[in-house]
């Protein structure tokens, strides 16, 4: 029983953090109808600059992770500025094509500086092991991942609910022209948001070093975990890819845990069901766009 | 002359062999000749070729996005590497059809996965599949060798005559016969009342089903037809290479196998060919600048030629070929220039 709980513990950690790494993949893909398959570069970016931090430099993790969501979103609107905005109105294989390419190229660039094998980032002491609640076993870092991730994602829902700056977003991508015709500065709000998805992912780069590991192939290897969040999750709201994520976060850890032989294969099955029942996504608008 | 006819005659001279096509296959065939010591380089070039024909058939003809076409080359590679391993197929070209044919039950019922939904969930469910299958042959490693790999292939002579000799003479030659066959029939079927309604699907699949055309049949065939060919691919590589291992399978495959396609150009059946050769010598230029980090690069030539758009690159590229024709022959290009696709 406790290890169920347990079990559903770390699920619930490990989609958390899912969450916190693709729900900039859920607007860019989402809501812009952009394909970003270099979404995982914005994340070990963000890892990686927290590891220089932190081990190199001698800073508190605490310190380091709000300069890893900076970087990865100052590179995200660089990249936006420069090369993404040209590629929204092409078609889907060319994004594909240059979003592939991007990737190849981080993977090999963070290669080169800093070497392939896989790197760890040194926690505070007050970070490490875990301890016992009701007979449950409940990691530190986990809950402090529950914690942040959990505060982000309310942060999020009230932004865009309650803000002007989400009837904004939700105005530019319900209806781009209509949008810009109400004064909206569309291709602004856009970049603002692509730059804070980066930031979000790079953070959650940070904090998945630790859970998931963090190699030059990070991109690669987490690549498909963001497609389904998003696309299991749908683009109507950020619930969502929140729910996709929790699901997908608990059946990833208990997949390892029960049946550890079938491997990702749990995983890889239900989203080709899901995506085959409901293409549009399980929590997804009807309306096919 | 009638529209009906008129539109025959255009196809049957766009069917017609050109001698710009009669050339490049004489080039192939003197490659073979001429560079004796390049065998097995020249053997992965032509493999390449044929599995970038297959997605081709898909992308540039059916105007499928697929990311996971690996998943048909993996299956006929393990397929012709099992049947060769426990003795069950030992004659390489009955073995070859055997593996492509596993490859095309795959490609048919996984093809009505991918015929559901827009360019996104293909993406996905193809992506998926692809992974699926690299997830069960690592499980079920008393099969398939797990990440070792299926070892110890030996191959038997081709049509019990000719055996695989160790310069890779034999593979390069029998590679370059099944690719011209295939190609043949690729060429056949492309330009036959069939290829022609396919492409009448691309460009409009609503319009193409008003006027007739059982869209979803066309494409569950030509999506068959393109796994089979990729299988054939993998079961090429395997007899060739004498081994099968995990990454047969990879998503690198795929994606690489995209980029193939690109610098090559979709929607006519030289785009693979050519781009597998510049693919292959751009890879092995890569690798001797920067052995570890050529990936780098080849990234590099992906996001290039997507910012130029692609169109324009192939209106630079065919710049000089048409002028020549222009020039000699007096007549508008006979080289054209690919068709947008997706």
């Amino acid at each position: 029983m406790t290890a169920i709980l347990t079990n559903l513990f770390d699920g619930v950690a490990y989609g958390m953090l899912l969450f916190v790494l693709a729900c900039g993949l859920a607007v860019t893909l989402g809501l812009m109808n952009f394909v970003n398959l270099a979404h995982g570069a914005f994340a070990m970016a963000g890892g990686y600059v927290c590891m220089v931090l932190v081990n190199r430099m001698g800073w508190p993790f605490f310190a380091a992770l709000p300069l890893a969501f900076v970087s990865s979103a100052a590179i995200g609107i660089l990249l936006e500025r420069t090369l993404y905005r040209h590629l929204y109105t092409r078609s889907h294989l060319d994004q594909v094509l240059f979003t592939i390419g991007l990737t190849f190229m981080s993977v090999a660039a963070v290669d080169y500086i800093q070497g392939s094998s896989r790197v760890f980032i040194n926690l505070p002491a007050a970070l490490q092991g875990q301890f016992d609640l009701f007979g449950i076993g409940i990691g530190r870092y986990r809950l402090m991942i529950i914690v942040i991730c959990g505060l982000l994602t309310i942060g999020l829902q009230m932004v865009l609910a309650k803000t002007r700056f989400g009837s904004r977003l939700r105005a530019a991508v319900d209806d781009p022209r209509a949008a810009s015709g109400l004064g909206i500065n569309v291709p602004q709000v856009f970049a603002f948001t692509f730059a804070f998805g980066c930031g979000l992912a790079g953070l959650g780069g940070a904090l998945s070093a630790e859970i998931l590991g963090l190699d030059p192939y990070f991109p690669l290897k987490f690549m498909i975990y963001f497609l389904i969040v998003v696309t299991v999750g749908g683009s109507s709201s950020i619930t969502g890819p929140f729910l996709a994520s929790l699901l997908l976060g608990i059946g990833d850890v208990a997949g390892k845990y029960y049946v550890p032989k079938m491997g990702p294969f749990v995983i890889y099955t239900m989203m080709i069901v899901i995506l085959i029942w409901r293409p549009n996504g399980l929590f997804g608008r009807t309306a096919a766009r | 002359m009638s529209a009906a006819s008129d539109v025959g005659h255009s196809a049957q001279r766009q069917a017609r062999w050109h001698y710009g096509e009669v050339a490049f296959w004489l080039i192939v065939l003197a490659c073979g000749f001429a560079f004796p010591s390049r065998y097995l380089i020249m053997t992965d070039i032509l493999r390449l070729a044929l599995f970038a024909m297959s997605l081709d058939l898909i992308l540039g003809y059916a105007g499928i996005v697929s990311l996971g076409h690996a998943a048909f080359f993996g299956v006929g590679a393990y397929a012709a590497g099992l049947l060769a391993l426990h003795g069950i197929v030992n004659e390489p070209v009955l073995a070859l059809i055997v593996a492509g044919l596993a490859a095309m039950v795959l490609g048919f019922a996984t093809s009505f996965l991918v015929i559901r939904g827009v360019d996104l969930t293909r993406l996905m469910v193809t992506l998926g599949i692809a992974l699926l299958l690299e997830a069960l042959a690592e499980r079920f490693s008393n099969i398939t060798g797990g990440t070792d790999g299926l070892q110890g292939i030996e191959m038997q002579p081709i049509f019990g005559e000719i055996p695989f000799d160790m310069f890779g003479k034999a593979g390069f030659f029998y590679s370059l016969a099944v690719l011209f066959l295939l190609f043949l029939l690729a060429r056949r079927i492309v330009h036959s009342p069939f290829g022609l309604s396919l492409r009448a699907i691309k460009n409009n699949p609503l319009r193409a089903a008003a006027i007739g055309i059982p869209v979803n049949r066309r494409l569950i065939a030509i999506y068959t037809l393109a796994a089979f060919y990729a299988g054939i691919a993998g079961a090429l590589f395997t007899q060739t290479t004498a081994i099968a291992s995990l990454d047969v399978f990879a998503f690198e495959r795929s994606a690489d196998l995209m980029l193939v396609l690109v610098i090559g150009g979709t929607g006519y059946l030289y785009g693979g060919l050519i781009g597998a050769v510049i693919f292959r010598m751009l890879q092995e230029l890569f690798s001797t600048i920067t052995p570890q980090y050529w990936q780098f690069w080849i990234g590099l030539v992906l996001v290039v030629i997507v910012l130029v758009g692609r169109q324009r690159l192939h209106r630079w590229v065919l710049y000089v070929p048409n002028l020549v024709v222009k020039q000699v022959a007096g007549r508008k290009a006979v080289v054209a220039v690919p068709e947008s696709d997706a």
